[in-house]
């Protein structure tokens, strides 16, 4: 029904409208608006990195559906040089950029998923999700 | 979209409405560092209601700007950081220290006025 949501990152007004179609997923999968504050968040510091590090990128939102939870996957590509130190840059005050290196390590704070992939030349993807598990009671819901 | 600046008696007050590119807070931090000179003003009131998230970038940018206007003297009280916006800060382990924050722009009116008035400032103006 609904798919993935592709924002391409070039600059910091493409993060406003991240942020933006990151939450209306998570309100769309039925995330409380604290949740989808967490996300739009995370999407923010993601998208921030590609523009400060690399200049160009893009983020995918895409909404997970399963039996008995749904989830906002968060992904964060770009094709730059990629993370020289991929520990260090998940420990808080690791910066590089004009950051307070707090970025990464708070963004995975808030989410339930994140794994970073990056290195040999072949830029970086960040997946990070987070989780709503779905009761009984919403399941039957839809069933009828 | 420039963020609108009134002044009222000593204080100037800003709201931002809306969510906020990172230039448009930089903007705004430049225009409150010339304001307080040219206005005069002895304490700003930042309303962030509008905001639709802080984060670590967010947060570092409301810091200089009271820094910055604290240089220029003039004392800053954000406001307004919505219920949602505060519980992400706290999970991401972001704060707003050594920044004075209050409910509303009611209260952050009342904080300045204790703060400039009650000698706060070391200078007696």
């Amino acid at each position: 029904m609904d798919g993935d949501v592709l924002v391409t990152i070039e600059n910091d007004v493409d993060l406003v409208r991240a942020r933006a179609e990151a939450r209306a997923v998570a309100e769309r999968l039925g995330f409380s608006r604290m949740d989808g504050t967490l996300i739009a968040t995370a999407v923010s510091e993601l998208g921030r990195n590609i523009v400060v590090h690399v200049g160009a990128g893009e983020i995918v939102v895409r909404p997970a559906r399963e039996d008995d939870r749904c989830g906002v996957i968060v992904i964060a590509r770009d094709s730059g040089p990629g993370i020289r130190d991929v520990d260090a840059a998940l420990r808080d005050g690791y910066a590089t950029g004009n950051g307070l290196g707090l970025g990464l390590p708070g963004a995975r704070r808030i989410m339930d998923e994140f794994e970073i992939e990056s290195g040999n030349g072949s830029g970086t993807t960040i997946k990070a999700a987070k989780w709503r598990i779905r009761d009984e009671l919403e399941r039957l819901r839809e069933r009828r | 979209m420039a963020i609108p600046i009134l002044k009222q008696g000593p204080w100037l007050i800003a709201s931002i409405q809306s969510a906020l590119s990172d230039s448009e807070i930089l903007e705004l931090r430049d225009d409150l560092a010339d304001m307080v000179g040219r206005r005069r003003a002895r304490g700003i009131v930042l309303d962030v209601a509008g905001i639709d998230v802080i984060d670590s970038f967010v947060a570092r940018s409301l810091r200089t700007i009271a820094m910055t206007t604290r240089l220029r003297g003039a004392e800053t009280v954000i406001v307004g950081i919505q219920p949602e916006v505060a519980v992400a800060m706290v999970q991401f382990q972001l704060d707003l220290e050594p920044l004075h924050t209050a409910l509303d722009l009611e209260e952050g009116l009342e904080v300045l006025k204790s703060r400039v008035t009650n000698g706060a400032r070391a200078d007696g103006r």
